[in-house]
């Protein structure tokens, strides 16, 4: 139903657009030259007219028609026994009523499940009814003020242009709304979890053992909650990834941009940039079947015990997968730089390789901290071919040939499976969060304030 | 005796009959850019202590020729240098020439102000730096002052030197990009139009400083305003799509050329 509701706007629409650009021509051409806005300024001013209003009563309606019909359908039953029910009671008996209204019947229902089921289906199509015609009138209704307010002084041109603005600081809301909504669901959750375990063990224990029994009977741990070793494991991959990621992006972008003929950068640079689009369960395979051994037979010949998991192993394949963000990057950072500062700097009688150390790179910064900060980033969030290739238990070391277990790892590991969401277990995931969300956002103001301070601006 | 080149016989005569040496010359010097020809042949002398102005209208090679002179036309992609240039007779073009050490000896400013986003005191500190002049860091700031100095900004700058050199008005910043060049002791500085992107007194202030460094340093400037040249000139060459037209004392170019195309560029008819 709601479809058809969006097929009635998107026919008023493009209606509207055509009507009001033919009733413009038309008053164009019986007035001369002096119409302010051209015709199809006056079509898409119509078009929005009959569009955002209906969009707008569509988006409200979706988002509160469950939630009165819900209303009424409890109000079906008697006042006193809805009265005595607990919230929890309440939505069981909503969400049953609407399973037999869609269909599914479970076991015998009462008689009045059944009655309040039938009653919903009515309430249901009465409403989607009334919703398309509803909208059906406005978006008529805008269409047709849209074309009569077609004159040769009317500045459609500057409808249009507010239209636009106010949508496009609807998108930018959507999107600061939904880094608040993130934000707060974690901070909420965290605030639960520790209420059951003291902040000091979070921060300062060293010991992780999040198996805690779920049901009284279970034996287990009594769990421990010390994050200090998820996140030196995060620390030691990140910096592996990044010790090779850095250099090998970075040279590869000088040379693209400064050495290679244009037939080898036009083969190189898309080649590299695959490397960005491959999914990171293919890098975890790569780094189990293929890195993991190597760096463990190598390791073995030197005399080295080599974990068949280690962090070097994941982190060098991830670096790999960071190498692109950081060469493409830069490589545009790099091309922007004007040819005038180069040809000053060669006309100096600098070498090339003084010109990119000394006048390139420097002004290229803002745009090379950007892909490095985008990799370390993703190199802190990355799961999956830590998962596969770099372990699962938390110890408390630093020595990148041991397995090691990081931060988003862990993340997963509380969430699947049986998951309640009032044990610490779990709940401690949204707290790791937390802590991820603020170092990522730390680490992102510092190196802005670096890139401001050290940056040559051309 | 007849060890002897022509050029350096003339070197040895000159001082007699009172006339420069010759500092650079191009002989029949032709330049491709891929396919297309830009220059066809060109012979010209640049006179030591001395302004040549290379004047002609857009597209005739001026700058081309200009960038042949340090060899800037070996950072273009396809662009191939024929004939000879060469500097107190030496050839430019010769492989056993190190590009790095010529481009110390011929300096050159660029149309637009194109300093290096760097604080006033780096921009300058650039090419000492890279080429190994000074030892000190109190060398270094006597460089740095001197270049200023030399090219009349110093009064303007010197109390933010660490400031950057984008910072600067237009004007301001093609002297500090003169200062740059002349920080390296050249000995030629090759001017591309530099004052196109100029305000009437920024060029006067620029005008001015090209005819005092004339003292200690050879200047070739290519310009598209009459008067500039026969302001700052002793030397006129003329081009025209790739060709030099005439060249000459300035004065006879500009009040009696021998050519026509010349008499027409110089009135204004075309151009
Ligand atoms: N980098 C280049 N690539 C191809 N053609 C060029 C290049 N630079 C200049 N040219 C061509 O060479 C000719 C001379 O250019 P130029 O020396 O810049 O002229 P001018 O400085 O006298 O205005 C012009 O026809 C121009 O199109
Ligand atoms: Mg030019």
């Amino acid at each position: 139903m709601v479809s058809y509701a969006f097929a009635l706007i998107l026919l008023l629409t493009l209606v509207a657009y055509f009507a009001a650009r033919r009733q413009a021509s038309v008053v164009g051409r019986s007035v001369g030259a002096s119409m302010h806005s051209r015709p199809t300024y006056h079509g898409f001013n119509a078009a929005i007219w009959a569009c955002a209003p209906p969009l707008i009563i569509v988006l409200v309606w979706v988002l509160f028609q469950d939630a009165v019909i819900n209303r009424m359908i409890l109000g079906l039953f008697d006042a006193d026994r809805i009265a005595a029910m607990s919230s929890a009671e309440r939505s069981l008996l909503i969400s049953e009523i609407r399973q037999l209204a869609a269909g599914r019947q479970f076991g015998t229902p009462g008689e009045d499940l059944l009655a309040a089921a039938q009653t919903l289906n009515g309430w249901t199509w009465l409403a989607h009814v009334s919703m398309v015609v509803i909208v059906g009138v406005i978006g008529a209704l805008g269409l047709v003020l849209g074309v009569r307010a077609i004159a040769p002084r009317y500045r459609a041109r500057h409808s249009v242009e507010l239209s636009l603005n106010i949508f496009m600081v609807f998108c930018s809301f959507v999107a600061v709304f939904t880094t608040i909504g993130i934000i707060a669901s974690l901070v909420f959750e965290s605030i639960q979890f520790f209420m059951r375990v003291p902040a000091s063990e979070f921060f300062f224990g060293t010991r992780w053992e999040p198996q805690i029994p779920i049901r009284a009977d279970q034996v287990a741990g009594s769990g421990a909650f010390g994050a200090i070793p998820v996140f030196v494991g995060t620390f030691v991959i990140a910096t592996i990834a990044m010790v090779f990621a850095v250099p090998i992006g970075l040279m590869s972008a000088v040379y693209l941009t400064e050495y290679a003929d244009v037939r080898v950068r036009s083969v190189v640079k898309p080649l590299l940039e695959i490397l960005a689009g491959v999914p990171t369960v293919v890098y975890g395979f790569f780094a189990v079947l293929i890195v993991a051994p190597l760096i463990r037979d190598f390791g073995t010949g030197l005399g080295l015990s080599v974990a068949p998991r280690s962090a070097l192993a994941a982190g060098g394949v991830m670096a790999i997968m960071l190498i692109p963000f950081i060469s493409s990057l830069s490589d545009d950072a790099l091309a922007a730089v004007p040819r005038a500062l180069r040809e000053g700097s060669y006309a100096m009688g600098a070498t090339k390789g003084e010109t990119i150390r000394k006048v390139l790179l420097p002004a290229a910064l803002p745009g090379i901290m950007g892909g490095i900060l985008l990799a370390l980033s993703r190199a802190i969030g990355e799961t999956m071919i830590v998962v596969m290739a770099a372990g699962l238990i938390a110890s408390m070391n630093i020595n990148p040939l041991d397995s090691v277990t990081t931060v988003t790892v862990q993340i997963v590991t509380l969430l699947i499976g049986d998951t309640a969401f009032d044990n610490p277990k779990t709940l401690s995931a949204f707290a790791l969060g937390l802590m991820l969300f603020i170092i990522t956002l730390f680490l992102n103001v510092i190196a802005l304030s670096i890139v401001r301070k050290y940056r040559e601006k051309y | 005796m007849n060890m002897l080149t022509e050029a350096s016989i003339e070197q040895k005569l000159s001082p007699m009959k009172n006339e420069p040496r010759i500092k650079m010359r191009g002989d029949k010097v032709t330049v491709h850019y891929g396919e297309k020809q830009a220059l066809f042949g060109v012979d010209l002398q640049i006179p030591e202590h001395q302004v040549t102005a290379l004047i002609g209208p857009s597209g005739c090679g001026k700058s081309t020729f200009l960038r042949c002179l340090n060899r800037m036309n070996d950072t273009i992609d396809g662009c191939r240098v024929g004939g000879k240039v060469t500097l107190d007779q030496e050839d430019v073009y010769d492989p056993k020439i190190d590009v790095v050490e010529l481009r110390a000896r011929v300096g050159m400013v660029f149309q637009k102000p194109n300093p290096f986003p760097k604080s006033i005191y780096e921009n300058i500190a650039y090419g000492p730096r890279i080429h190994g002049l000074t030892k000190s860091k109190a060398e270094m700031d006597e460089v740095v002052e001197k270049s200023l100095r030399k090219a009349a900004i110093w009064d303007e700058v010197k109390d933010r030197l660490s400031e950057s050199g984008t910072g600067l008005s237009g004007g301001q910043q093609q002297r500090l990009c003169i200062a740059r060049a002349i920080a390296v002791s050249p000995e030629v500085i090759l001017m591309d139009e530099p004052c196109s992107a100029l305000d009437p007194i920024a060029t006067a202030k620029v005008e001015e400083l090209i005819d005092e460094l004339r003292q200690n340093y050879t200047i070739v400037i290519v310009t598209h305003s009459m008067q500039q040249a026969a302001r700052v000139s002793q030397r006129t060459a003329m081009f025209h799509i790739g060709y030099l037209v005439e060249e000459g004392p300035t004065d006879k170019m500009f009040t009696n050329p021998d050519d026509k195309r010349t008499q027409d560029y110089i009135t204004g008819r075309f151009g």
